[in-house]
């Protein structure tokens, strides 16, 4: 997804791009593909927006107007609601995965990007002038810069030699879609329970994505019950606040990690998204983050060129190096601190955090920060997320 | 082509001292680092004054197409490779044989096609839409030789950009001691001061040759983000733009 936005946005502004994917398109886009949904920060819908792709998103776009942040029983809770926010805007929009894996498509047709999919890249090669890739087949292209947007276990990554850092989390977040009785309301809950974070994301019509996360091993067995008791389980947790609730379509399991690449650059070569980086979903930021990425990159890319500059050269992959360095770093360090403050049953941890979020509500412009990066426009932003052409 | 060096507008110990620095000339963390974060300020410069002077859009893909440039002083073709991508015919002459040694290799390197020879100005006359020197004017002997051999190749409509340093007590504070004793980025004896240019001496060498002075801008380090911006103030890094 990173990949694609990032090939669109240099192709409305005239840059030569190609997009090599391992999966067919009928594939990526079959519903049984991925079944996650993402939030999409304000900030991120502009990029989208920008590069083409929002206009077929919006319908399938829930607005999140109110985030309640709780602690399993407890009854402090940290609140956000839209209305604090300057413009009345909402936090962000809640999209399920196939559709917008499915409007980058049509936006990449609709521009004309040159795709080759499917297609596996098995060899990778730089010098001082670029890069080669080598498919299975054979066939190679060349490039002045190879960007690799392949996910958490990045190939390009690893042809670079770069090293990543990071752990496994003991947890894995059990992915699936819910029907219930009542209304959302536009209202985003995130719970910490003993497990870990149990996130309802409010989804278009009477239907919510859930991120409950759990111990490995549990979530394992959860995932294998039959249709009744599953179910069970999941009404212990969610509770009767939206009515009567059932699981509707599959469940996934994905295994949680945490892990940063030393270095986003190489001789010819930038990292973007979860090749970059991969976050603990508690705060919904992973995708974010990658856009961020995409944008960022897409602009050092078009200022370099606008001034005939070799935009794979190692100054301007440093440019970018430096401007997403630290957007990384904070995230990380505040999904894993938070997923390490919560997801414990100590009890002096307990109150502390009971008081800790009572206080962010009751201070402003604390709460102000926590807003920002929840809406994404934390920081000195990329045109494209302000709503700007490249 | 054939261009010649010449005595009055050549300075052979200047030229030994870059011809020295040829191979690292295109590493931008090597010895011509500044040179690099100077270059994005100078090409930003020469686009937009090209684009004024000749009617053109400087956010089009290739701006300068088919506009024939001469680069007097090109080193390695930290100027003439962008100005290349941007669309324009590059000559580039230097004294440096190593330099333009390593410029021909790069380009082939990079697929760009560059005319690149050694030697000063060209001799042939009125061929050229611009000609440019940049970081140059500091390092030779007899300035008024040097813009008139400069000037030469240039057509009656062209235009003539040049890049140097003021001569000021602030540009001996940060291009001398700053940037060659303090931070070590230039290697020391790079400039000599005496040799700076002030804009008034470059404006009176081009009136004589029937050029007048449309523009000066300066070139300002900004020591937070390493890099230089366009901006009012002349008394260290400026650049000068010229016409009929
Ligand atoms: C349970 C869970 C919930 C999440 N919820 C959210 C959320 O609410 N909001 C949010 O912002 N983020 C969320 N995230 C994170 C988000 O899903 C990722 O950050 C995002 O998918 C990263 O996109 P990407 O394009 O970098 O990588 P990917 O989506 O992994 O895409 C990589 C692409 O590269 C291709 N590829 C890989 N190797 C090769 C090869 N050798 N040759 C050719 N092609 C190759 C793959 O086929 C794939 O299409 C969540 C993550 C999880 C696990």
């Amino acid at each position: 997804m990173v990949g694609q936005t990032l090939a669109l946005a240099l192709a409305g502004a005239g840059v030569e791009v190609t997009v090599l994917e391992r999966a067919a398109p009928e594939a990526a886009l079959a519903p049984t593909f991925d079944g996650r949904a993402s939030a999409i920060a304000y900030a991120s819908a502009r990029l989208l927006a920008g590069i083409g792709a929002w206009e077929a998103l919006a319908p399938h776009a829930q607005p999140i107007l109110d985030i309640r942040v709780s602690d399993g029983e407890s009854l402090l809770f940290l609140h956000y609601d839209h209305r604090e926010l300057a413009a009345g805007q909402p936090f962000g929009h809640l999209i399920e995965n196939r559709h917008i894996r499915f409007s980058l498509f049509a936006a990449m047709a609709r521009a004309g990007v040159r795709v080759r999919a499917p297609v596996e890249v098995r060899g990778i090669t730089t010098d001082e002038f670029g890069a080669t890739v080598t498919f299975a087949d054979g066939t190679t292209v060349r490039t002045r810069l190879l960007v690799g947007a392949d996910g958490a276990r990045s190939f390009v990554r690893a042809q670079a030699g770069i090293r990543s850092r990071g752990w496994e989390y003991p947890q894995a977040g059990i992915v699936l879609t819910v029907a219930h009785e009542l209304d959302h309301e536009g209202i985003a809950h995130e719970r910490f329970l003993p497990s870990g974070p149990f996130a309802i994301l409010p989804l278009p019509g009477r239907r919510s994505s859930l991120v409950w996360t759990e111990r490995r091993d549990m979530a394992a067995q959860i995932t294998a019950l039959d249709d009744e008791r599953f179910a069970e389980e999941l009404r212990d947790r969610f509770g009767d606040f939206l009515g009567d609730v059932q699981p509707s379509g599959p469940r996934w399991s994905y295994p949680l990690a945490f892990h940063r690449a030393e270095t986003y650059v190489a001789q010819r070569t930038a990292l973007a998204g979860d090749a970059a980086h991969t976050l603990h979903p508690l705060a919904g930021q992973g995708l974010n983050l990658g856009l961020r990425d995409a944008a960022a990159l897409a602009e050092v890319i078009v200022d370099a060129r606008r001034l005939g500059l070799d935009f794979g050269a190692a100054d301007q992959l440093a440019r970018y190096e430096k401007w997403r360095r630290l957007d990384a770093v904070a995230l990380i360090a505040v999904t894993d601190g938070l997923n390490r403050l919560f997801s414990n049953d100590v009890a002096p941890i307990r109150l502390g955090r009971d008081v800790g979020l009572g206080l962010v509500n009751l201070l402003p412009p604390l709460k102000r920060v926590f807003v920002g990066h929840a809406r994404g426009t934390s920081g000195k932003l990329p045109r494209l997320l302000l709503g700007e052409a490249l | 082509m054939k261009a010649e060096p010449l005595a009055t507008t050549v300075d052979s110990a200047e030229i030994a001292k870059f011809s020295g620095l040829a191979g690292t000339w295109w590493d931008p963390t090597g010895p011509m680092a500044p040179l690099h974060a100077l270059n994005t300020a100078r090409i930003r410069y020469l686009r937009d004054q090209a684009c004024a002077h000749f009617g053109r859009d400087a956010r089009a893909t290739q701006p300068l197409v088919g506009l024939r440039v001469l680069d007097v002083g090109c080193g390695a073709g930290l100027l003439a490779e962008p100005l290349t991508r941007l669309g324009a015919s590059v000559t580039g002459v230097d004294a440096s044989a190593e330099a333009i040694a390593a410029a021909q290799r790069h380009a082939e390197g990079g697929g760009l096609v560059i005319d690149y020879q050694v030697g000063g100005a060209a001799a042939a006359e009125g061929i050229f839409d611009v000609v440019v020197t940049m970081e140059v004017v500091e390092h030779v002997p007899n300035l008024d030789a040097f813009v008139a051999e400069a000037v030469a190749p240039l057509k009656a409509d062209g235009l003539f950009v040049a890049a140097t340093l003021n001569r000021t007590p602030k540009a001996f504070a940060l291009a001398i001691v700053g940037a060659e004793y303090l931070l070590r980025w230039l290697p020391r004896g790079t400039h000599d001061w005496q040799k700076f240019v002030r804009p008034s001496e470059l404006a009176r060498a081009l009136r004589t040759l029937d050029l007048h002075v449309r523009d000066v801008s300066g070139a300002t380090f900004d020591a937070a983000t390493a890099t230089f911006a366009l901006s009012r103030d002349v008394d260290v890094n400026y650049l000068l733009s010229a016409s009929r």
